[in-house]
């Protein structure tokens, strides 16, 4: 598990109208494109330093491709970025079929099973 | 000496902005009018201290800062701010800002800070987030002063300890007290009560943790610290509802304050999450 990475792709393209449009579209393709370009680039900004050593898991890429926030949940990536990011694609679509909030309440409702228990940890 | 003419700690709920202003009056939320008025009632709080300069306590929220270098503290030292990133805009609506600095503030915490023993990072090129501005909107919305912004890490743990929160306020306070100005001061810092996000408890008819909330304001309208340092862990507020340590941010602006009692309190129980809104004057009462 790398949660650092999964945090970043999740910090990046939320960041990036472009980006995140394309995950909205295409997911499994914006995750190969992420993971051949940005994920490499050192720190976030940097577009010459390149990190080399940094990948995801099978079972994180496809948590990714498949916008699975119950897993990412479960592997500790960190709760705002996953939330912010999925409101991002998911929130007005909802809105318009079921009305405000519809889409986070879903979102909890999925993770019900975790109330009462210790979360998973997001620290790094 | 300077003056610290008013210490405010609140809630920043991002979409105040948007549900109170921003929908067409038709469409708005049932409190929004509620809300508003509390709000506004809030500012006057602020504006009774008339201060000259605004110490702001946030915290970034993997806008600027992400985890390949989160300070754990860190102080801004700028001319001017932008503020609230692309992503904000988007998600709450917040529209962009260009707040003035006060670098002679900011370089003089900064020194003071290093000298008693709070090692803190520094940026001269940092743009505020929604930490800072929705504080800025809901009790200064002309910003039209200069301000000394200050990031702690409530938000990627590990994160320093409810105590360090406190001594960190403890700290601000005897450099404000000794900055050799005749300006008045007020410090505005911003957290969280009970608050869930991208888990089970999010978005509920309440805030995760109304018991939590309850005890909350009361220590802090109170000034209590030793029930804050007895109660409050990592552990306890992550039991509250996973994004509770913005609490801490609270329990350094009452660091700032000191223990005493706040003179003006109020709150607001909204959909997910119940709002503060808390003054102290510790050096009387303007109003």
């Amino acid at each position: 598990m790398s949660r650092y990475y999964v945090n970043k792709f999740l910090y990046q393209v939320d960041g990036d109208p472009e980006l995140l449009a394309a995950y909205k579209a295409e997911p499994e393709a914006l995750v190969e494109r992420w993971e051949r370009d940005y994920g490499s680039r050192l720190g976030t900004n940097h577009t010459i330093e390149r990190t080399t050593w940094l990948g995801f898991t099978p079972e994180e890429r496809r948590a990714l491709v498949e916008h699975d926030y119950v897993t990412l949940f479960e592997q500790g990536a960190h709760f705002f970025l996953c939330l912010t990011i999925f409101i991002a694609i998911y929130d007005d679509d909802y809105v318009a079929r079921s009305g405000p909030l519809s889409f986070q309440r879903e979102y909890a409702q999925k993770l019900a099973h975790w109330l009462g228990r210790d979360y998973p940890t997001v620290a790094l | 000496m300077a003056r610290l003419s008013a210490v405010l700690a609140t809630t920043h709920h991002p979409f105040y902005l948007k549900a109170t202003q921003l929908t067409p009056p038709e469409e708005r939320m049932p409190q929004a009018a509620e809300w508003q008025q509390k709000v506004e009632s809030y500012r006057e709080t602020l504006t009774a201290a008339d201060p000259d300069i605004l110490v702001m306590v946030g915290a970034d929220h993997f806008h600027q800062f992400f985890s390949d270098n989160y300070p754990t503290f860190l102080i801004g030292k700028q001319p001017r701010y932008d503020a609230t990133f692309y992503n904000e805009e988007r998600e709450f609506g917040i529209p962009p800002y260009l707040l003035e600095g006060h670098e002679d503030l900011s370089g003089y915490m900064l020194q003071g800070l290093l000298d008693r023993g709070f090692d803190f990072s520094v940026s001269h090129e940092l743009k505020i987030d929604h930490s800072i501005i929705c504080p800025i909107i809901t009790t200064r919305p002309d910003a039209d002063l200069p301000i000394v912004p200050i990031y702690t890490n409530i938000f990627a743990p590990p994160l320093p300890s409810p105590k360090r929160f406190w001594d960190l306020g403890r700290a601000i306070r005897s450099i404000i007290d000794e900055y050799p100005s005749d300006a008045r001061i007020a410090a505005v810092g911003s957290g969280h009560l009970s608050l869930e996000l991208g888990g089970p408890r999010q978005f509920g008819e309440t805030g995760p943790d109304p018991v939590f909330d309850r005890k909350a304001i009361d220590w802090l309208a109170s000034g209590d610290i030793d029930a804050i340092l007895e109660n409050v862990t990592h552990e306890s507020m992550a039991g509250a509802g996973n994004a509770t340590h913005g609490f801490m941010d609270l329990i350094l602006m009452m660091g700032i304050a000191g223990p005493i009692e706040a003179s003006y309190v109020d709150e607001l129980d909204l959909f997910h999450t119940r709002e503060m809104y808390m003054t102290w004057y510790p050096e009387g009462d303007p109003r």
